[in-house]
């Protein structure tokens, strides 16, 4: 009994090893511990054996059977491990080839640059808000200091739909609008496209975008419209940016005043996008002028404020260094898909 | 405007600095210098030098070799110049030196032209001689030298000397942009007063006086106005024995530098006077100003006027004239009359220097077409007080330069000139309003640099007349703070009530379909607001359509964009086309763009804009591709009810039998289709194009961004495929309404998985099939509760004459 017991074991064992894929180990298995299968016939063979061998002869033939399991169990476990081996082998990939992109769309730059810009100061505690495109000239013009026949009418070259109504020349009608409504303080910018009367040309477009910027309340001061304007231009182009305020003039502000940062391109040490200077003009800016906030219905004694406006184009074709506006408009796919 | 830094120092004695401190100061107190030219640029190691000797060339019958005298030693030179003398006085480049340009008087190269010691022809020359054109200048300014050859200089010349210096070219041209504002400063000594008060030296202003022969000009002369509304002040002197002659070079040199050609002494005067106090100024021949007599006069609609420049212009009644006792002699503040023009046998002078107003003369200059010199100055209004200090001004030079005998006294016409304004000393206050503390001493000095007087007893400022700009408490400020420097100020934040930054719902339904049409793979294009009105044609637009009533521009840049858009797919349809021009393949845009649409027409209130979000694309996808965008977008911004899709939407710049308008409930909320093909050959484009628009306010009113958890479902589901034989007519919008309809809660989900037409199924007929998915939220469904859902479900199929199919 117990020599055919090692035979049997023996012969399992050889064909474990010898079984190349898991099919032939589960056919060993089955010849080995199945209902039919080797070791259940030597049990059946128990009937031949001495009562008190039994117990000895029963547990042989378990350890006999849990040394066979164990070893399948093993030989299952590399048999697994080579094939998927095998399988990883076989499935390398050229990875270097194509990939299968979802084409996702290209955002304009121009909105690109307008969105971060409203990131900035919504982040500042601004609102961002909208005014008509067609607009009264009262709002264009003369609530913003700028009567009839003042010269800044001409230098906007604007264009006229009726006596009184205009394509806005710039987006600061909307602080009046927003003034008007009486609700202070006010912090708000609004973005939004202007018209002016130049032929397209590389550096000029008749439809073109600016976004305002509006801050009314008691004691604002021209040192917080410097620090504004320092912290969004820091924002904007960089950490290092440093920021110019020059002296200059608009109807609606005074004072008045122009920005430049330093060269975002080259850091202020000349470069042909700065022409050399170091500096890029980018924004105009002041504090708002006291007939203004009278015509608007705020007592220029008890509240002050600032305003600036920023050429988005201007800042997208610097930014992305694109050297001719017209790009802006002609939608080409292989402009787009570059932003 | 343009100013040589010779002429500023003339008034600014003590001014000392880098012409780029100038620059920079400048820029920084608010005279804004553009740029700046050294007139000495590439002008090396020139002297003066005197021609001892010339002999011929051996070899060549154009060259003559000269020995000339620089000085320090006598250096012989090759020249091809016919002009030069023995004797004569020229300027001499040494070896090693530099010119600024050639003789041909060209485009001056950046780096000038090096000058070396060599041999000409095998004669040795040891530098060269000279002409105005190499000397980087042109006979317009000088207009003394020759035509062509050598610049000779005056005899009494320096031999030795830096000919560089006595050309007056050691010199800085700045030029600046002036604002609007400041009128004052388009003038040299409004600039000077600028310099001086930035770098706080002392200003001196020329002395004005005129001695006179004694007599009267009202004896020579009367002056009436008979529009005072547009001539608020005229002044007129007359200078008699007139000597017209080349004025001196002095007033040559700074004349050339502010860009003025010299003519002659008495147009270089009233030049002169123009430039440096701002005022233009006419001069008429005395003699041929009939009766003596100046009439300030509107013109008459349909006159017609010779200027001095032979033209005839067509005037109207609201161009002001200026007129003798018999006729029109000049368009004030423009251009005087061929009929009163100096010439050069003139004896006697009539000096005008006027204020007339400022508006009136712009429009007048716009609308005869003739902007000059003189228009520019009186369009931004000049200070009255200031035309009588030019005409004194011009009759000293006539004195001073012997052109003429000057007449006492100055018939003047003036109306009003407005008394002197005040505006309170705030120091306190102007200190709050920048965020600074500038000691009230800092801010009298400023003041008294500007000519600004202030009251210690009233506590005010008095303005000078020639600071018209300055009105109240914020300009004082911002003279105080420019002139303490804007770079000084400190930096703040507002302080104050906090406020919340944020973005309006329309704005973030706006980004939201960006995002989703960028995921889609369409990319953002912008596009003009004005279009041609033959879009509406291109379009196929019937001649009655209300999309053609349009805000129109009255003063377009041309027909092509004189309207402001009413349908918002011609752009984006333009842009597709230019991409298919250029053979850009599968090209897919979108646009947010607004369309204006007039309340009433002509226009009495602003028109209503409305955002579009238009989507266009060619290529890869139909008109179901298109669908899907717009579902993804709709679902996206919450409306979740199926929208509806009305196949007879009638657009006729689409495809009749693909197109449909969009319902969301009762409302239309925009529409989609293929471009009708006669459409797409409007545009050039050779292949079916589908759009898509959305009229976001409407969507904004059903957008919503809240959303609420519904659960994820844990009973399993049971589907039923079913499959049809449907009329033709029958849309799929149909069947999929009554499956919605009648499949009670319990249905989940439908899709259509089939669709066929063909050989299989009879005429008149398509064959369809739906999946539908049944599930409970609460618990596992029975057979019982399916089958309910379903015979309804198919009860209302066959209302639609549909089969099902066995």
């Amino acid at each position: 009994m117990k020599e055919r017991l090692e035979k049997i074991k023996e012969e399992v064992l050889r064909q474990i090893e010898s079984s190349e894929n898991l099919e032939k180990l589960n056919e060993v298995r089955v010849f080995a511990l199945g209902k039919k299968g080797a070791l259940t016939g030597l049990l059946k063979g128990m009937k031949d054996v001495a009562p008190e061998e039994r117990p000895k002869v029963g547990q042989m033939v378990n350890e006999v059977r849990a040394e066979l399991e164990g070893r399948l169990e093993e030989r299952k476990a590399e048999l697994e491990e080579f094939l998927r081996e095998m399988r990883l082998k076989s499935e390398v990939i050229d990875v270097t080839l194509p990939a299968k992109k979802n084409q996702v769309g290209h955002r304009h730059p121009n909105t690109i640059v307008q969105q971060e810009v409203e990131r900035i100061f919504v982040g500042m505690g601004y609102e961002v808000v909208e005014g008509p495109e067609v607009e009264l000239d009262y709002y264009n013009f003369e609530a913003l200091n700028t009567p009839k026949g003042h010269p800044a009418r001409d230098e906007q070259d604007t264009f006229y739909i009726s006596e009184d109504i205009v394509l806005r020349t710039q987006t600061s009608p909307v602080q009046v609008r927003t003034m008007e409504k009486g609700k202070l303080p006010i912090r708000m910018i609004a973005p939004g496209r202007v018209y002016r009367s130049d032929e397209v040309d590389a550096t000029h477009s008749p439809v073109f975008h600016q976004i305002e910027g509006l801050v009314i309340d008691k004691n604002i001061t021209f040192s917080d419209l410097k620090g504004t304007l320092a912290e969004f231009a820091r924002e904007l182009f960089g950490p290092d940016t440093k920021v110019k305020f020059r002296p200059h003039h608009f109807p609606f502000t005074e004072p008045s005043a122009e920005v430049d940062v330093s060269c975002f391109k080259c850091g202020g040490k000349g470069c042909r996008f700065c022409k050399g200077s170091g500096w890029i003009e980018i924004l105009g800016c002041g504090m708002v002028h006291p007939k203004v906030l009278t015509m608007s219905g705020i007592d220029p004694n008890e509240y002050s404020g600032f305003a600036f406006g920023v050429g988005l184009e201007r800042i997208t074709l610097l930014k992305y260094e694109i050297d001719d506006m017209r790009l802006l408009y002609e939608n080409d796919a292989r402009f787009l898909k570059q932003f | 405007m343009n100013t040589a830094l010779s002429w500023i120092k003339a008034y600014v004695p003590g001014l000392s600095c880098t012409d780029q401190e100038y620059c920079d100061a400048m820029t920084l107190s608010g005279t804004k210098v553009e740029g700046y030219v050294r007139t000495d640029k590439n002008l090396e190691k020139i002297v003066i030098g005197q021609i001892e000797a010339i002999e011929k060339h051996p070899d060549a019958d154009k060259l003559i070799v000269c020995q000339v005298n620089i000085g320090s030693e006598t250096i012989q030179i090759v020249t091809g110049a016919p002009n030069v003398q023995v004797g004569d006085k020229v300027p001499v480049v040494l070896d090693g030196g530099r010119v600024a340009g050639g003789h041909d008087g060209g485009p001056l190269p950046e780096n000038g032209i090096a000058i070396k010691a060599g041999k000409l022809r095998g004669v040795v020359s040891n530098g060269m001689m000279c002409s105005i054109e190499e000397l980087g200048s042109s006979r317009d300014m000088y207009p003394e030298a020759p035509e062509m050859g050598i610049y000779i200089f005056p005899r009494d010349a320096a031999v030795g000397a830096d000919a560089v210096e006595a050309l007056g070219l050691r010199d800085t041209v700045f030029e600046y942009e002036i604002t609007n504002n400041r009128v004052d400063c388009y003038s040299l000594l409004g600039v000077a007063r600028e310099a001086a008060a930035t770098f706080r030296r002392p200003f001196v202003p020329p002395a004005v006086t005129v001695h006179d022969n004694g007599e009267d000009v009202h004896d020579y002369v009367s002056v009436e106005v008979k529009d005072t509304d547009l001539c608020t002040r005229y002044c007129a002197r007359v200078c008699k024995n007139i000597k017209i002659a080349p004025s001196p070079r002095w007033m040559q040199r700074r004349l050339a530098a502010a860009g003025i050609r010299p003519i002659n002494n008495l147009v270089d005067i009233t030049n002169y006077v123009m430039a440096e106090y701002g005022q233009p100024m006419h001069a008429f021949d005395l003699d041929k100003v009939a009766g003596h007599k100046i009439i300030v006069r509107r013109a008459k609609d349909g006159d017609v006027f010779q200027t001095l420049d032979g033209q005839l212009r067509k005037l109207d009644s609201e161009v002001l004239m200026i007129c003798d006792g018999e006729k029109e002699i000049g368009i004030a503040g423009i251009m005087g009359g061929e009929n009163s023009k100096i010439t050069d046998d003139v004896t006697t002078v009539l000096f005008e220097a006027a204020t007339f107003n400022g508006p009136n003369i712009r429009k007048s200059a716009k609308r005869i077409g003739m902007r000059t010199d003189a228009s520019s100055f009186f369009e931004k209004g000049l200070d009255p007080v200031n035309a009588e200090a030019a005409i004194n001004r011009a009759c000293q030079l006539i004195e001073e330069l012997g052109c003429g005998e000057v007449v006492g006294g100055m018939v003047d016409v003036c109306e009003s000139i407005r008394p002197l304004r005040h505006i309170p000393f705030e120091p306190e206050r102007i200190n709050r309003f920048l965020g600074t503390e500038i000691p009230t001493a800092d801010m009298l000095a400023t003041f008294e640099r500007l000519e600004l007087k202030y009251d210690s007893s009233t506590n005010e400022i008095e303005i000078p007349s020639f600071r018209q700009d300055l009105e109240g408490f914020a300009d004082i400020a911002e003279e105080v703070a420019r002139f303490y420097g804007y770079d000084k100020i400190p930096t703040t934040l507002p302080s104050g009530e906090a406020t919340t930054g944020k973005l309006s719902f329309k704005a973030r339904i706006e980004d939201k379909a960006r995002d989703i049409a960028e995921y889609c793979g369409f990319s953002q294009s912008m596009t003009f607001s004005f279009e041609s009105p033959k879009v509406f044609d291109k379009l196929l637009l019937p001649a009655d359509d209300p999309a053609r009533r349009t805000v129109t521009i009255t003063n377009p840049l041309g027909e092509d964009y004189s309207i402001m858009r009413t349908l918002p797919i011609n752009g984006i349809l333009t842009s597709l086309a230019a991409n298919y021009n250029r053979r850009n393949r599968d090209v897919k845009l979108y646009e947010l763009n607004n369309i204006y649409l007039p309340k009433s027409l002509p226009l009495t209130e602003l028109p209503e804009e409305r955002t579009q979000f238009v989507l266009g694309f060619y290529g890869e996808g139909d008109f179901f591709t298109m669908k899907g965008v717009v579902e993804e977008f709709l679902e996206h911004v919450g409306m979740t009810q199926k929208a509806v899709y009305d196949p007879k939407a009638g657009r006729p710049y689409l495809h009749p039998g693909r197109q449909a308008d969009i319902y969301y409930g009762k409302k239309a909320i925009g529409y989609l289709g293929e471009l009708h093909p006669k459409v797409a050959d409007n545009y050039d484009i050779g292949t079916r194009v589908y759009v898509a628009v959305l009229d976001i306010p409407t969507v904004v009113e059903f957008a919503t961004f809240d959303r609420k958890y519904d659960g994820i479902a844990k009973y399993p589901a049971v589907t039923r495929d079913i499959s049809m034989v449907v009329p033709k007519a029958v849309l799929a919008g149909q069947i999929e309404a009554v499956l919605s309809q009648r499949g009670g809660k319990i249905l989940e989900s439908y899709a259509l998985f089939d669709i066929y037409e063909g050989a299989q199924i009879r005429a008149g007929f398509k064959s369809m099939a739906y999946t539908l998915t049944f599930r409970a939220k609460d618990r596992t469904l029975e057979e019982s509760d399916v089958a309910a859902a379903m015979r309804k479900i198919l009860n209302g199929l066959e209302n639609l004459g549909i089969e099902l199919r066995q």
